[in-house]
């Protein structure tokens, strides 16, 4: 076969899949969005009915104009930006301790970091409710000490939401920064004490500048994931904690609103449209 | 280098807070009593609960069918779309190639979940006697975004790979499905088969899009353990919890000795 | 000699670069070419067009006559041996060998006799069971070579092949590689930005530079004969100036009057003259001002052993000339001298 087949074979692959599996539920789910709410199988009005175009923005308004739903997706933000903070500040000590250990223990350290990962979320989150609910071993051993009375209320807060968030895509935060404070010649830090400054003044004014496309990446694949996060915020949050996730996967399963559900989820992919793209180009197209 | 010890510390730190938490289930889980918190007495009776629960075994079953398919299909179409990004240089709409191969990483598995449905259950309508949704299905959506896992790696892994290789082999007369299957694939090996473990583990760590896109008849073992965890703690569930990260460390330390024996033998 | 490879007019741009700029060149049955050049000039996208893993955008290359233009790398009768040498890691030795001849179909015996013969011809028959990790560079490189012969190619494309192997082994590798090829009677071509490797081995020699053959030749010719100073600035040192035809054998110049034994183009015209600076002589200074002589101070000598390199000013140029050290009176700095050279050694570049 020659070259050109070669190549075309091998593209057409992953484009048939992606038309089927990425563009077209897309374009269902725009659809959807645009039909009505209807009693039957499926729970929606058909878009072209007996000939005539049958499309509404009334989802769109919906989400809009309830503000329920536009504060849900500013307080999605909200958490997960505050999650992203506490990942940068938690991560990046251990991406540079690891970046400065010495050599050989380095991979030790990051399987150390990236194992929890492999663990399934559900079971680490699962974990984390264990050790912070009413009863559970943190108050358990502050009851014991005497340091408290009442059981502290740490789980179903937002707090333990932000909290389920670090320790979940703490990796994520952290092998981006590593890579990139590894890669970082250490004779510049070298030199800069060499022509006066202080360690601090070094950091502050050579790594930090130097490591900022690591901690950008590591940010955003905290970031991204957070605002759709339904898992963590349905286990730890409390009813107070409204995030988007959450909020689609109600409509869509106790109230069975399809539309809006799709109208939802179109406004939320707008949302993410722009730190998903920043993605594609950090992941996507550096070689 | 000056030995900064508040670094060390800082790195201590995170790493328990990272497995503490895993320690205790693991500890709680050879607690004798059924309040979880009060420790009376080592037992591995739970685990012989758990071993006895119809309904989990059931659904771990139905998990690992699901990985090893769906992880098999990333692969396969992962690995087509790496290799185009990586070797085919600046094609048609390259980057919208790019967006879709890259993109179901990173968009949230409740639209994922959403959307994949809506196609199914549009499918569904559109094409007669098409099964139901069940296993199938769950395996697609599955595969539809650990692909991009594999197809990344993939890719890492070609970049990083001496281009000269395919030229030496076309040069000696090999012609390209010649080349791709004696010399590329082989050389891609440990890519796939991280792949491979990095799709399988995603799989087995979903329970939103599998809650989606899975029929009444299939339940998979994480949307049983969440459904039992929004009853609460239990200790039966502590002893599949221990169990689950027995076994992943089993896995990631074959895979790591593998890794090593391969590289020691390089140098 | 009949000609194996003929290449005419072929043209490559790399988006707004121009790698090959309509190269024309025919390459004989039986001799080793190297093509040397800067790095970008063009010279390795010339040997991988010639192996077909470069397309060209016009021109053509025959070879045996056969125009090898829409033919893929797997169809033409040459090989490449790569400056990575790119043998496949998760391959044996024997294996790599093996690889180009099972692509022609051979198998059982008739396999392993030619694995054989090709390893044997670099002395690596008792490591073919190792792989390509477990070898040391100067082992690979023999590896990579009996893979592209045991093909028995019309012609072998070697891309630096020098280039990865210490001081020491290049200097052996260098010589086995002029024997191999009178041995085996078929053209080399290697790619080499070093012109010391490049006069070493070669029996011809093209020099390169953005895309554009400057001038072919036996080294020796391209050495005491460059056409321009690209190809003199290569090939060591040379004193040049600018200056213009004053009659039918002399130049005027920065250095006076130059008479020239060459022919040289119409009076009035532009040219520059070059002498290499070990046909310089130096003696005590002398006032008559002849042609092909100048006088100056020494500015700077530098000591290199058996030679030494004295630099001469003379108004705003400095006169670079190479002694042998113990022939004649020593020089030392500052001291006034007249610099001469027979004519003979004078060459006409073009401006």
């Amino acid at each position: 076969m020659s070259a050109a087949r070669f190549r075309k074979t091998l593209l057409a692959v992953p484009w048939v899949w992606a038309a089927l599996l990425f563009f077209l539920p897309l374009a269902i789910v725009v659809k959807i969005s645009l039909a009505e709410t209807a009693v039957g199988v499926p729970p929606y009005t058909a878009l072209i009915d007996h000939g005539a175009l049958r499309a509404t923005l009334a989802n769109y308004r919906d989400v809009f104009a309830d503000s329920f739903y536009a504060g849900a997706y500013v307080s999605s933000v909200k958490i997960a930006g505050l999650a992203t903070i506490l990942a940068v500040l938690a991560g990046y000590p251990m991406a540079y301790a690891i970046a400065r250990a010495p050599e050989r223990r380095r991979g030790l350290l990051l399987l150390l970091v990236t194992l929890p990962f492999w663990t399934s979320l559900l079971i680490r989150i699962y974990a984390w409710i264990g050790l912070l609910r009413p009863g559970g071993v943190i108050n358990a051993v502050l009851e014991s000490v005497g340091l408290i009375d009442t059981p502290l209320q740490m789980i179903n807060t937002t707090a333990a939401v932000c909290f389920g968030m670090v320790y979940a895509y703490l990796p994520f935060m952290v092998l981006p920064l590593y890579a990139r404070l590894e890669r970082l010649d250490p004779a510049l830090v070298e030199a800069a004490g060499d022509l006066g400054a202080t360690p601090w003044r070094a950091f502050l004014s050579v790594t930090l500048p130097l490591s900022l496309p690591g901690v950008m990446a590591g940010a955003l694949l905290v970031f991204i994931p957070c605002v759709g996060e339904f898992v963590i915020p349905d286990l730890l949050g409390g009813p107070d904690t409204v995030m988007i996730g959450k909020v689609l996967w109600s409509e869509f399963f106790s109230s069975r609103d399809w539309p809006l559900s799709a109208a939802l989820t179109v406004v939320m992919m707008a949302v993410l449209v722009i730190p998903v793209l920043a993605v594609q180009r950090t992941l996507g197209e550096e070689p | 280098m000056r030995r900064i010890p508040w670094l060390g510390l800082a790195l201590a730190a995170g790493l328990a807070f990272l497995y503490v938490p895993l320690a205790a289930v693991i500890v709680y889980s050879f607690n004798a009593s059924r309040l979880v918190t009060v420790w009376t007495g080592f037992s591995t009776a739970w685990y012989g609960e758990l071993l006895n629960d119809r309904q989990i075994m059931a659904a771990a079953n139905t998990s690992l069918v699901v990985g090893v398919l769906s992880a098999t299909l990333a692969v396969i179409v992962g690995a087509a779309a790496g290799y185009c990004l990586a070797r085919f240089g600046a094609f048609r709409a390259r980057w919208l190639f790019a967006t879709a191969t890259i993109a179901p990483l990173v968009v949230p598995e409740v639209i994922t979940g959403l959307s994949l449905l809506l196609l199914f259950v549009a499918a569904e309508s559109a094409v007669p006697f098409l099964p139901g949704r069940g296993l199938a299905t769950i395996v697609i959506a599955h595969a539809s975004f650990s692909m991009a896992t594999v197809a990344l790696i993939v890719r890492a892994r070609l970049a990083g790979m001496d281009r000269e290789i395919e030229d030496a082999a076309s040069d000696l007369g090999a012609r390209p499905f010649t080349v791709f299957f004696r010399i590329t694939l082989p050389m891609m090996a440990p890519a796939l088969a991280a792949g491979w473990l990095l799709a399988f583990v995603l799989s087995l760590d979903d329970v939103v899009i599998a809650s989606f896109v899975a029929g009444p008849q299939s339940t998979t073992l994480p949307m049983v353990i969440y459904s039992s965890i929004r009853l609460g703690v239990s200790p039966k569930i502590n002893a599949l919890a221990a169990l689950l990260v027995a076994a992943t460390a089993l896995l990631l330390g074959c895979a790591a000795l593998a890794g090593r024996n391969r590289l020691s033998g390089r140098r | 000699m009949p000609a194996v490879i003929r290449i005419e007019g072929l043209t490559k741009r790399f988006g707004d670069v121009i790698a090959l700029d309509a190269v024309s060149l025919d390459v004989a049955e039986n001799e080793f070419l190297a093509l040397l050049g800067p790095s970008g000039c063009g010279k390795t996208t010339l040997l991988r067009a010639i192996a077909g893993l470069e397309t060209p955008d016009a021109g053509q290359i025959l070879i045996d006559a056969v125009n090898q233009n829409g033919r893929a790398p797997y169809q033409r009768p040459v090989n490449m041996m790569f400056q990575s040498y790119a043998l496949f890691p998760h391959m044996t030795v024997a294996d790599n060998v093996a690889f180009g001849l099972r692509q022609d179909g051979l198998k059982g015996a008739a396999l392993t006799d030619r694995v054989r013969e090709a390893l044997a011809r670099v002395e690596m028959e008792a490591l073919g069971t190792r792989k390509p990790q477990q070898l040391s560079g100067g082992q690979k490189q023999r590896v990579a070579l009996a893979r592209c012969l045991a093909k028995r190619p019309r012609a072998l494309l070697l891309d630096e092949p020098l280039a990865a192997l210490d001081k020491h082994l290049r200097e052996r590798t260098q010589l086995e590689l002029m024997t191999l090829r009178e041995k085996l009677g078929i053209a080399f071509i290697v790619v080499t930005h070093d012109q010391d490797e490049a006069m070493g081995m070669a029996t011809r020699v093209a020099v390169m530079d953005r895309g554009r053959i400057l001038q072919t030749g036996a080294p020796r010719d391209l050495y005491d004969r460059p056409l321009n100073r690209a190809v003199a600035g290569f090939f060591g040192h040379m004193n040049i100036w600018d200056g213009a035809v004053t009659g039918t054998d002399s130049v005027a110049c920065a250095a006076g009057t130059v008479r020239v034994a060459d022919p040289l183009p119409r009076e009035g015209a532009m040219v520059a003259v070059a002498v290499r600076p070990e046909q310089i002589t130096l003696r005590g200074p002398e006032n008559d001002v002849g042609s092909n002589q100048i006088t100056g101070v020494i500015a700077e000598v530098v000591y290199g052993g058996t030679v030494s390199t004295y630099f001469v000013r003379h108004g705003e140029h400095r006169l670079r000339v190479v002694r042998q050290n113990g022939a004649g009176a020593a020089f030392r700095r500052g001291d006034t001298v007249t610099a001469s050279w027979p004519a003979a050694a004078v060459r006409v570049l073009a401006p």
